[in-house]
């Protein structure tokens, strides 16, 4: 038996918190992609005309989907679990009848339908610049999900373990937007020297761009069944490192 | 009747090493009003939070409506409603929407009828789509009892409910605290206000440094440990307790008008009507005397200080 009820609240009222702050949660990605656009599709793309066959302003579409994505999956998560925790009243979901589970499907579930609302709506905005002609619908919509649902888990853990406001964007900031600035978001990885292309295959954002860039185009730079696999065993890894927070009760229960 | 909470061997230390509990075990009855004395950190509010499952028991065992809250929590949390110490509230939600919140987290459907009827209980019903952010704080406690009641528990935690509450509210408290007894639910209550527990509790524990050191019956327990004092006032200044009165180890008040006899209630003979025949003998004149219980306060200050 599972409580839905429970779930269903938590699922809405973390949604209910991004409508209220509906211009913060869904007009700043509008803005900034629609800023990206003007400066790397427009000022920069003018200057480079194709990438792997694919003119720059449109090349550039998945990476910023997936800049998007990263980061507001991980905030969301990652600020819905931390900010009760930090004011205490996650007292009551922690003495409610609601299994480790249904906590994480509800605050995982409204952070990664957060982002994957997100998504689509850069997509669109995206649309209004470039053409956009998509390969394999499904394949992206499958990455997009699964990028969503398992940077959500990401963040959620990243909120689990956060005492402070400092914690809770040190791993975004340090790690997280460095991995995808320089995880191919504007360029192919073949464009760098050598070095740096070994370098960067030990940047698990490089496969998840890649794979999520060749649903649209048919272009990659690592293989799409190893880019999966890498999602997958991201995903795996949080899910594990969650269920054992869950198990111990860590920074939830003393 | 078998008891609706009952708690063995609870121990619990605190993973910085703290023993703040120490084999605690406690049997609640259904339908009482339970209320838990003690000093600050004496471990109240470690107990509570270990039978509504916000922390671990290091040792032990606790059963609510007889199941385990460990492997049957889903069981026991459904029973119980908590009002923790501090006003934990998010900022921004409204009074109605949190309670809803409460009660479909508990696993209850909607009831919007049972809501307002808690609400106007509550007097909170005006204030229903106000931000909590804008409530005084003696508002916000209440908000925080509905949300506990949102579920109908049977058994309710409330954790110092009184704290920097005002007498007007604290009596509204009392009163809503005897109806929710009334209607059937089982009242766990801590405090630092012995006249509280003495007011609405019927049975009193005393926790001092994670023991339960005392359960009692109120009224058996005033009885048990109450001391009666009876109040000898004098017609005229006396300078010292006279020889033969010594006997019944007298107390002299500054004055020098009153003496102060402290007695057992429960001894057959109190020695009273020999005392008064002796302050005649002595050529006292008694101007008129009074006899004292000594409340729980006095208990607890004995229990807790003077051991
Ligand atoms: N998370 C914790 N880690 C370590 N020690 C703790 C923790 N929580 C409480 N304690 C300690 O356990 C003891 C009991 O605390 P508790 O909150 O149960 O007391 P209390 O009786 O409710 O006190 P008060 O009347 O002040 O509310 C205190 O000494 C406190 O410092
Ligand atoms: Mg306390």
């Amino acid at each position: 038996m599972i409580n839905t009820c429970a779930v269903r609240v938590i699922y809405k009222y973390e949604m209910l918190r991004a409508w209220e702050t509906l211009l913060q949660s869904f007009a700043s990605p509008v803005i900034s992609t629609s800023l990206y656009f003007v400066v790397f599709g427009s000022a920069i793309g003018g200057r480079i005309d194709q990438v792997e066959g694919v003119s720059y302003g449109s090349f550039i579409v998945p990476g910023l989907m997936m800049l998007a994505l990263l980061t507001q999956s991980i905030s969301n998560a990652a600020f819905g679990i931390f900010f009760p925790k930090f004011t205490g009243t996650i007292y009551e979901v922690m003495s409610a009848p609601v299994s480790f589970f249904e906590i994480l499907l509800g605050y995982v579930g409204a952070a990664a339908t957060k982002s994957l609302i997100i998504g689509l709506i850069i997509l669109a905005t995206a649309g209004f610049f470039v053409p956009l002609d998509i390969a394999h619908p499904v394949w992206m919509t499958a990455f997009l999900i699964l990028t969503c649902v398992s940077f959500s888990l990401f963040g959620f853990i990243i909120g689990l373990w956060a005492e402070d406001f400092e914690k809770l964007q040190l791993i975004p900031l340090l790690v997280i937007t460095p991995l995808v600035f320089l995880g191919g978001s504007f360029y192919s990885v073949s464009m760098l020297p050598p070095a740096w292309q070994t370098v960067t295959l030990f940047n698990p954002v490089v496969y998840l761009i890649s794979g999520f860039r060749w649903s649209f185009f048919e272009v990659s730079d690592v293989s799409v069944g190893l880019s999966l696999a890498i999602v997958l065993m991201f995903l795996t890894t949080c899910l594990m490192v969650v269920w054992w927070m869950f198990r111990t009760g860590y920074r939830l229960r003393q | 009747m078998s008891p609706i909470v009952s708690v063995t061997n609870l121990s619990k230390i605190y993973a910085n090493g703290y023993h703040a509990l120490k084999d605690v075990s406690l049997d609640i009855a259904q339908g009482e009003i339970l209320a838990l004395l003690g000093p600050n950190g004496a471990g109240k509010t470690t107990l509570i939070s270990i039978i509504c499952g916000l922390v671990n028991a290091s040792e032990g065992s606790v059963t609510v409506g007889g199941h385990d809250i460990v492997s049957d929590y889903r069981v026991t949390r459904s029973l119980i409603g908590l009002v923790p110490q501090e006003l934990t509230l998010g900022h921004f939600e409204t009074v109605w929407n949190t309670l809803g919140f409460s009660r479909g987290l508990f696993g209850k459907k909607p009831d919007p009828a049972y809501l307002e009827q808690l609400l106007k209980d509550l007097s909170l019903w005006a204030k229903k789509d106000s931000e909590i952010m804008s409530l005084s704080g003696g508002m916000k406690r209440r908000v925080l009892i509905g949300k506990a009641l949102s579920h109908q528990p049977s058994v309710l935690f409330l954790d110092e409910p009184t704290a920097g509450v005002d007498v007007e509210l604290r009596k509204e408290m009392w009163m809503l605290v005897r109806r929710l007894r009334e209607s059937g639910v089982t009242i766990i209550l801590t405090t630092h206000y012995i006249e509280e527990a003495e007011e609405i509790a019927d049975r009193v524990g005393i926790i001092d440094q994670g023991r339960l050191i005392l359960v009692d019956d109120k009224q058996a327990l005033m009885h048990k440990l109450g001391k009666k004092e009876m109040i000898v006032e004098l017609e005229e200044p006396v300078s010292g307790v006279p020889e033969a009165l010594t006997a019944w180890s007298l107390a002299l008040s500054e004055d020098g008008c009153r003496l102060i006899y402290t007695y057992d209630p429960r001894q057959q003979r109190t020695g009273i009507p020999d005392l008064l025949k002796a302050i005649g003998g002595a050529g006292l004149a008694l101007k008129d005397f009074k006899t004292t219980q000594s409340s729980l306060e006095d208990i607890f200050v004995n229990l807790v200080k003077g051991k």
